[in-house]
Formats: structure tokens, C-alpha cells, sequence
């Protein structure tokens, strides 16, 4: 390492350990190396010491009321998969996914009034009063949705992960354009990850159903 | 002799079905690891290191546990051990809520001794670098050399030599469900674990080990998983974690790996750097190699590669090792070490073609032996329009230059012993399926129904197929290797034949004819002599009264074969000004055996080639030399393939035998240098270091023009 550079390291080094005191930590150097506090614990009583300010909210999630107690910073995501509403029963809708925790990946999409959202991103309390539909609302009972049926024809899926975010954005992108050329609908999907590579399938599923509908 | 019979008579083998869990995927219903919620189940979350290298020298949970909601807090090191890596964890809380846990882990008091560190192969190999294993000599592990023919003489007999250092960096799985685990102990002797795993019975075994559980008390399941690619065979630290926190509060726990963590912690591909030297004669024959190389596979050893590859060379000389840097370990990813290996190796081949004025792929057709490859190449160059390709690289005119490139790769597959599998007739007609292996996405579901129902006459969704759990006490191995498909089949073929034997003697005094000229027609069984004479299969099954007809198989040599080969033609289009590089379209020409369901495995090489595609163009973990953190544990700036990056595909299944081999990993592997060299044929420059970013190609460019 050049002088130069280890200076520059020396720097980084200082400047790390002066915004560790500056948030107030108790940790203390234990040597001439810098101790590294992993967490933050004055944060984290500040937020959860005392009584932890909850709040009941209704919610329409498919049709269906449901009424929970939520905290300000509970995500429609956690309501949807990990929310007990007040009667007690798991509100257990598991079909949107958590897998980039912020707003990349589109695993998590629904529909806010049509509109598609992250529900990563939104947080529960603003979806009072508003009609949220997931994956488990798209189909009409044991009707598929075109979308639905050509995913399967086409295979358009295969760990099948994020499948359920990209048919609610298909979904979206069909109740919007009823037949959309191939690059509008790599756009209209574009918010959607998928791993194992199934993209050209989607594509053609998505073709199949603007037939269809 | 068994045999999967002639494509002629296959009724279902070798056609294209849709999936049986379809249904359940694209309506929700599908439930993953991470989907599964149980009664008054607790949210485990794990603290990790964000530094490189440490000494624990104080660990203190009691405020962490005093946090109303937090049931349990674990420590997973002890002071005064060493933190070798960012990610590694320090310990585990359970609560009430995924919230309350995330809280209760800044409630967790740490103290750190930094030590130096290096996260770079480069700084690891530089002089004076900290030593970081201490059972290597520095950090590099003793190298392994092999040497065949004289390779001195063979390079003053080439024609021409090319000698270039090609280098791909660390990939990783960016498996959308992340590693974890449900775990719930029903009694204090009894396990339940759903697990996001390739290995049923490999968790099984290894939770039944280290708990002390008698095998069959531990149950795994894994209806849905998420996406491996290699990573996930084991229940891990933080599988260890979930059961004894479980135990502690006795209470069920979901633990899941956040996304930081998976791309710290949860493997990847190693890199590669290889410095090659290769010679040719006149007439094209590939004679002399000589070829250094390493990579690194974190803190871990593991990071081979395959070279020379696919062609063959006479004379070589190889020598490798791995560079250890603080950095988690690699694991087995999607064809580990031949994606690295074919991208320095079809480089190559092009450089030395190029220096010999031959058509690249003429210099291929001179130097490969398979003669399946030979036809694929023949194939593919159709499909592409090879004769489009410039002739002079870099030839093309205006601001976005077009080119062509061709890859090939190689792989194994072709199955192994060790599945258990049952077929159940019951007297309804409803006919089930079991065994242990685990369907990760490749469909291995419907495989095992097709071959039930082409056996007995039926449907696919007429079968009941039960995989991913190791209750019914069937096991199969893990799903790695491209081996799942071939190393269930023979074994379900078998014991769907053997319940359609039972059936038959059921079924012979009713027709009154002998067993042996019993056949299966579509939902009937008929007599061969005299087929008038038939009965439906509702029929035939309630011959059955209370009975059930359940049969096991067997492994049959027969029914498989290993070893596939593969090519891969690429037309790239390089916009200058930019540097931006648009795949138009990829031909991947796969050999995989017997495709039992065609649609199935036209999936698979699509994935194949899309994951190739991110190696070749996007795909790199990032690490900060200054603070030993990787700079893109997240899914915005570790970039994977999206829907703007897929070309047209042309996925041909390349039909060769009738027998099963797999094709889970070999199309991912000639992407990269098909990719690679078509970005050479568009501009004249050649890229020796993936990914090739759009600064990549400027910066050669412009060395070009200087």
C-alpha cells in the first residue's frame, strides 16, 4: 500500500470512528483499531422503550375487509403476509413476496385502486379506503384470469418466486394497453425481476393473453 | 431390456406439458419456505459482522433479550474468536414480531478489535498482504500442476501463438427466496422443518446428526423453493440457529436470510483469473497450452475452473490456486467452474483463429471430437445467419456495429443410485407418486407424472406426484449436478411398470387372458390378441376392492446416459458513443438426452442463457478495498438480468438418444464466449475481463484509436 493510500485509509478510519461517537454509542475502542458497533442501541430503545403506539385500520384487500392493529411503520406488505387481524385469523395472503426489501424487484406487487404498487413501499396505513388487490384476487373464483391460464400454457414461470408479482403486473399493463407490442411490454414488466430466466415465456404469455382479453 | 421405447410410440414423453404446480404459482396459492406461517410462530433475525476481519473481544445480549417481544437471543461466536468476514454472524434473536427482532439486534452490544484485511485478489497476492488463513503459506493455496505431451516443443512447432489474461469476477446466486427455514419441534424428540432447499434428505440428515435425532424424527419439506442454483444443500448456521432457538422457546420460528445476507454469506461463484498462452499450426490445429491461474472462493478454497476446455489441446501445462480474501465462501453455482472456463477458453480459440485469417468456427470444427457439437455447430450457424457475420471484426459501419460469436461448453448429468420412489393404484383409480427428490423449479413435479401416466394410460394431472417431503421416508439425492431428472426417472419408470404388472394380474381373469398379453391403452387396458376385448381403467382398478397396488422401482443403467454438449451463437449490438452493449439474439443448440418434457426443458436453456447473459454483461460482486464491505449486496446495484436485457432466444433441444441425462446447468456455460466474442466481431477490440460494462468497451475503444 502507498503512503498515500494508507493515509486515505487512516482518514476513513477516523472519520468512521467520529460519526459513531457522534450518534452516541457506548462503545468503547478497545484497541488503537476503532471497535465497530453493529448495532444501534439508543435508536432502537428510543423506538420500542414504553408502550410501542399502535393503531386499528381497516383494510379492503380483495373484496374483504379485514380490521388490524398496525404500528405507523407496519408495511402493507407485512399486513398482507405476516398481519393476525383482530379476530385473530392470519390475514395469510402470501402470494406477493419479499425479496429485495426495496422497491427493485417487483415480488411484492399489488394493485392500490388498479394502480400497481410495491407493498414493500407503502405502508399500511395509507392503503385505508383504497381497494388493494393481490395475486389471490385476480382470478373470479376458480376462473382463471387470461393472464393466469397463459402463464401456465406458455410455462412462463419455473421456481415460480416472482411469478405471482409479474401476473398482478400484467395484469396492470393489459388493463391498460389491451395489445401492447413486445418492447411496450418488456417496459410494462420492467419493475420485475425474475432469476431463473423465464422472461421469453412471460413475453409470450403476455402476447397469448392480450388475445385473449 | 428396458428402454424409454420409440419417440413414435410416446404418447406424453418428449412433448411439451404444462407444469403441474402452475396452477398454484400464478394464482398465489404456492407456498414457499417463506410462506409458511404457523400457530403463534416467532420471527428470527440474525446480527452480522459489517467488517472484514475482527477479533470478538465483547458480546453482551441482555438488553437485546430485555426488549419486550424478544423470546430468545443466541450468540453464534465466541469472544475471542475472529470475524473473517462481512456477513458472518455474532448471533440470533426470536420475537414476537420481524419488527420486535430487527430491534432487539441494535439492542446487541458488540466489541471489535479490527485486523487488517483484503477483500481483493489483487491486494490478497500483492506483497506484504496481511495472511488471513493460517494454514496457508500468504494466501494463496499450494498450487496444483499438471502437464501433458511436451509442451515446449509443441510451441516452436505452432504457427501461431496468442498468450492474454482473461478474468471474470464473483458472481453471486441471487436466489429470490432467500436461504431459511420454518422450524417447529412437535415434541421435544420430533422435528418439523420446511426448508428453502435443493437437499430434502441432505437437511434431514444433517439436522438428524448434529441434534442427535434419529433420522426419522426430523422431518423436511419443501413443497416450493424459491431458486438455488447450487447454494442451498445445507441447513446452514442459520438452519442451526432456527432449531435451537425453536427448542429454547419451544415455540415454532421462520428464520430467513435478509437480501444483504444472501449476497454476503449465502455462496457464490468464485472468480477466475487464468494467464494463458496457447499455440496453433498453420492448418489450424490447436497443439500447445500453457495456462497460470486462480481464483478466489472467499475465505473458503473451491474456486477451479476448467481449463483447457472443451477442445483439445495435446500439450499442456496448467497450474492453479486459490487466493483466499475476507469475503464469504463460494459454493457450488449453476455449472461450477465451466461458465468461468469456456469465456477464457472461446476467447481464445478466437484470437488464435484471428491470427490465422481462419473463420472462428472453422478453427472449432478442426480442434472438437464431439460429433454432436459438429452438428450443433452446423445447426446453430444456420439459425444465426453465420454467413451475416463480419468478416473483418469491427468492419460494420455507423454508431451501433453489430457481430456474431459462437461458445460451446460441455457438462455431466446422467443420474446416480440412491432414489427410493412409490406408485400407488388404490381401487378409486386414483393413482399417487412419492419419493424424497425436491422440485427447485425445473419441473421435476410433472417429469415424474408424465412418466406415471405414460406407463398407465392416463393424464399428467391424473397423477398425484408427492416430492419435497422426507416424511414418507423415500429418499433421493439433492438436486445438483444436472442429476435429478435422470437420477428419478428410471427409478419411477420402474415402479409405475411394476404397478402396471400388479394391475395386469388383477385385471387377467375379468378379460379372461393371460397377464403377458395384457396392454395399457389410453384409459383402458386391452388384450393384445383379441382387442375387443378391453376395460376401462376405472374398471380395472376396482378389481382392487380394498387392496392398493404400491410398487417401488429401481435404478436401470439402461434408462440413462451422462454427458451433454452444447453451443451457443450470439448477434450482439455495440452503440459506440455509449459503449452499450444489446444482445439481439442467442441460438442455443443443448443436447440433453431424452427431453421427457419438451416445453419443461426449453425453460431451463432459456434460463441457462439468461443467466449467462448476466455473467457476461452485468453481473459482478463489488467489493470496497478501503472498508472490506461488499459496495452491492442489494438487488439495485448487483444487476441481473431484467426484461430490457433478453434478446430473441431460440432454445433447441438437440435430440440425440433416448436416454435421460439433464440439462439443468449446461446452457449457461457457452453464453459467456459466445456473447464475448460477438462484442469483438462488432468492434475490432477484444474484452478479456467480464462484465463487459459499457466503460469496459469505451476505455477499448479508445485504446484502439490511440
Amino acid at each position: 500500500m502507498s503512503d498515500k493510500e494508507k493515509e486515505k485509509k487512516q482518514e476513513t478510519n477516523i472519520s468512521r470512528r467520529s460519526f459513531l461517537k457522534g450518534v452516541g454509542t457506548g462503545t468503547v475502542a478497545a484497541t488503537v483499531a476503532p471497535a465497530i458497533l453493529v448495532g444501534d442501541a439508543e435508536t432502537a430503545e428510543a423506538q420500542t422503550d414504553g408502550a410501542v403506539s399502535t393503531a386499528k385500520i381497516q383494510l379492503n384487500i380483495n373484496e374483504k375487509l379485514y380490521e388490524i392493529e398496525v404500528e405507523a411503520r407496519t408495511t402493507l406488505l407485512t399486513v398482507l403476509r405476516d398481519g393476525i387481524d383482530t379476530g385473530g385469523n392470519n390475514v395469510d395472503l402470501t402470494g406477493a413476496k419479499l425479496i429485495c426489501d426495496r422497491g427493485e424487484c417487483g415480488g411484492c406487487t399489488v394493485l392500490v385502486d388498479g394502480k400497481v404498487v410495491y407493498a414493500c413501499m407503502m405502508l399500511a396505513m395509507d392503503t385505508q379506503g383504497k381497494q388493494i388487490t393481490t395475486v389471490e384476487g385476480i382470478a373470479n373464483g376458480d376462473d382463471l384470469h387470461p393472464v393466469q391460464e397463459a402463464f401456465i400454457k406458455h410455462d412462463a414461470m419455473m421456481c415460480g418466486f416472482c411469478t405471482p408479482g409479474f401476473i398482478v403486473s400484467s395484469v396492470a399493463l393489459l388493463n391498460e394497453n389491451k395489445k401492447p407490442t413486445i418492447a411496450e411490454i418488456k417496459d410494462g414488466l420492467s419493475g420485475n425481476t425474475c432469476r431463473c430466466g423465464t422472461y421469453p415465456f412471460i413475453f409470450d404469455a403476455v402476447e397469448t393473453a392480450s388475445e385473449k382479453m | 431390456m428396458a428402454s424409454w421405447g420409440e419417440a413414435s410410440q410416446s404418447r406424453l414423453i418428449g412433448k411439451r406439458i404444462a407444469r403441474l404446480s402452475g396452477k398454484d404459482k400464478v394464482t398465489g396459492k404456492a407456498k414457499y419456505t417463506f410462506d409458511i406461517n404457523r400457530p403463534e410462530m416467532l420471527y428470527g433475525r440474525i446480527l452480522r459482522s459489517e467488517v472484514a476481519h475482527a477479533n470478538v473481544t465483547d458480546l453482551d445480549l441482555t438488553r437485546a433479550e430485555a426488549l419486550p417481544g424478544v423470546k430468545a437471543v443466541i450468540p453464534l461466536i465466541e469472544v475471542g474468536r475472529k470475524l473473517r468476514y462481512q456477513g458472518q454472524e455474532i448471533a440470533a434473536v426470536a420475537a414476537e414480531t420481524d419488527d420486535i427482532a430487527k430491534d432487539a439486534l441494535r439492542l446487541i452490544y458488540v466489541e471489535l478489535e479490527e485486523l487488517p484485511f483484503v477483500v481483493t485478489e489483487a491486494d490478497a497476492i500483492a506483497e506484504g498482504a496481511p495472511q488471513i488463513r493460517d494454514d496457508w503459506k500468504g494466501n494463496q493455496s499450494n498450487p496444483g500442476i499438471n502437464e501433458d505431451g511436451d509442451v515446449d516443443a509443441a510451441f516452436s512447432e505452432a504457427a501461431v501463438t496468442v498468450e492474454a489474461t482473461y478474468h471474470t469476477p464473483v458472481q453471486t446466486h441471487v436466489c429470490l427466496e432467500t436461504h431459511g427455514h420454518v422450524v417447529e419441534w412437535t415434541d421435544e424428540q420430533n422435528l418439523t422443518v420446511w426448508a428453502s432447499t435443493q437437499a430434502v434428505f441432505g437437511v434431514r440428515n444433517d439436522l438428524a446428526r448434529r441434534f442427535e435425532l434419529p433420522a426419522n424424527q426430523v422431518r423436511v419439506i419443501t413443497e416450493h423453493m424459491g431458486g438455488g442454483f447450487g447454494s442451498k444443500f445445507n441447513a446452514g448456521v442459520e438452519g442451526l440457529a432456527a432449531v435451537r432457538l425453536s427448542r429454547m422457546t419451544e415455540r415454532p420460528i421462520k428464520l430467513m436470510l435478509t437480501r444483504k445476507a444472501e449476497h454476503l454469506v449465502a455462496g457464490n461463484r468464485p472468480s477466475m483469473t487464468q494467464h494463458v498462452k496457447a499455440g496453433a499450426t498453420r492448418d489450424g490445429r490447436l497443439i500447445a497450452y500453457d495456462m497460470r491461474g486462480y481464483g478466489t472462493g472467499g475465505i473458503s478454497s473451491g474456486a477451479g475452473f476448467n481449463a483447457p476446455y472443451v477442445y483439445h489441446v495435446p500439450n499442456r501445462r496448467t497450474e492453479r490456486f486459490n487466493v483466499a480474501v475476507n469475503a464469504g465462501n463460494q459454493r457450488a453455482m449453476r455449472a461450477p467452474g465451466h461458465p468461468q472456463g469456456a469465456f477464457a477458453m472461446d476467447s481464445l480459440m478466437d484470437e488464435l483463429a484471428e491470427k490465422l485469417g481462419m473463420n472462428p468456427l472453422e478453427f472449432r470444427r478442426i480442434n472438437d471430437s464431439s460429433e454432436v457439437r459438429q452438428a450443433q455447430y452446423t445447426l446453430g450457424a444456420q439459425e444465426i445467419g453465420w454467413h451475416r457475420r463480419n468478416n473483418v471484426p469491427g468492419s460494420g459501419t455507423g454508431v451501433k456495429k453489430r457481430g456474431m460469436g459462437v461458445g460451446s461448453g460441455l457438462w455431466g448429468g446422467g443420474g446416480g443410485r440412491g432414489t427410493q420412489a412409490r406408485v400407488t393404484i388404490n381401487a378409486d383409480g386414483t393413482v399417487e407418486a412419492v419419493t424424497g427428490t425436491q422440485d427447485i423449479g425445473t419441473g421435476i413435479r410433472t417429469v415424474i407424472a408424465i412418466i406415471v401416466a405414460e406407463e398407465l394410460g392416463l393424464a399428467p394431472t391424473d397423477i398425484s406426484v408427492k416430492v419435497g417431503d422426507s416424511g414418507p421416508g423415500l429418499p433421493s439425492g439433492g438436486s445438483g449436478g444436472s442429476q435429478t431428472t435422470a437420477s428419478v426417472a428410471p427409478v419411477i419408470k420402474t415402479a409405475a411398470a411394476a404397478a402396471k404388472q400388479k394391475l395386469f394380474e388383477h385385471v387377467a381373469p375379468l378379460l379372461q387372458a393371460p397377464v403377458d398379453d395384457l396392454r395399457i391403452g389410453t384409459g383402458k387396458i386391452y388384450v393384445a390378441s383379441d382387442r375387443t376385448k378391453t376395460v376401462t381403467w376405472k374398471q380395472a382398478t376396482g378389481q382392487l376392492g380394498q387392496e392398493s397396488i404400491s410398487e417401488g422401482g429401481n435404478w436401470d443403467e439402461e434408462l440413462r446416459q451422462g454427458g451433454v454438449a452444447g453451443t451457443q451463437f450470439a448477434e450482439v449490438e455495440v452503440d459506440t458513443q455509449t459503449g452499450h452493449v444489446k444482445v439481439l439474439k442467442i441460438v442455443a443448440v443443448q443436447d440433453c438426452g431424452l427431453a421427457i418434457n419438451r416445453l419443461t426443458t426449453e425453460s431451463q436453456i432459456n434460463g441457462g442463457v439468461i443467466m449467462g447473459l448476466g455473467q457476461a454483461l452485468l453481473e459482478e460482486r463489488i467489493m470496497d478495498p478501503q472498508t472490506g464491505r461488499m459496495l452491492n449486496a442489494n438487488l439495485e446495484d448487483y444487476k441481473v438480468p431484467g426484461t430490457f436485457e433478453i434478446p430473441e432466444i431460440k432454445s433447441i433441444v438437440f435430440d440425440t438418444h433416448r436416454k435421460v441425462t439433464g440439462v439443468g446447468e449446461p446452457p449457461c456455460i457457452p453464453t459467456l464466449g459466445a456473447i464475448a466474442n460477438a462484442v469483438h466481431n462488432a468492434i475490432g477490440v477484444r474484452i478479456r475481463e467480464l462484465p463487459i460494462t459499457p466503460d469496459k468497451v469505451l476505455t477499448a475503444l479508445a485504446e484502439k484509436k490511440a
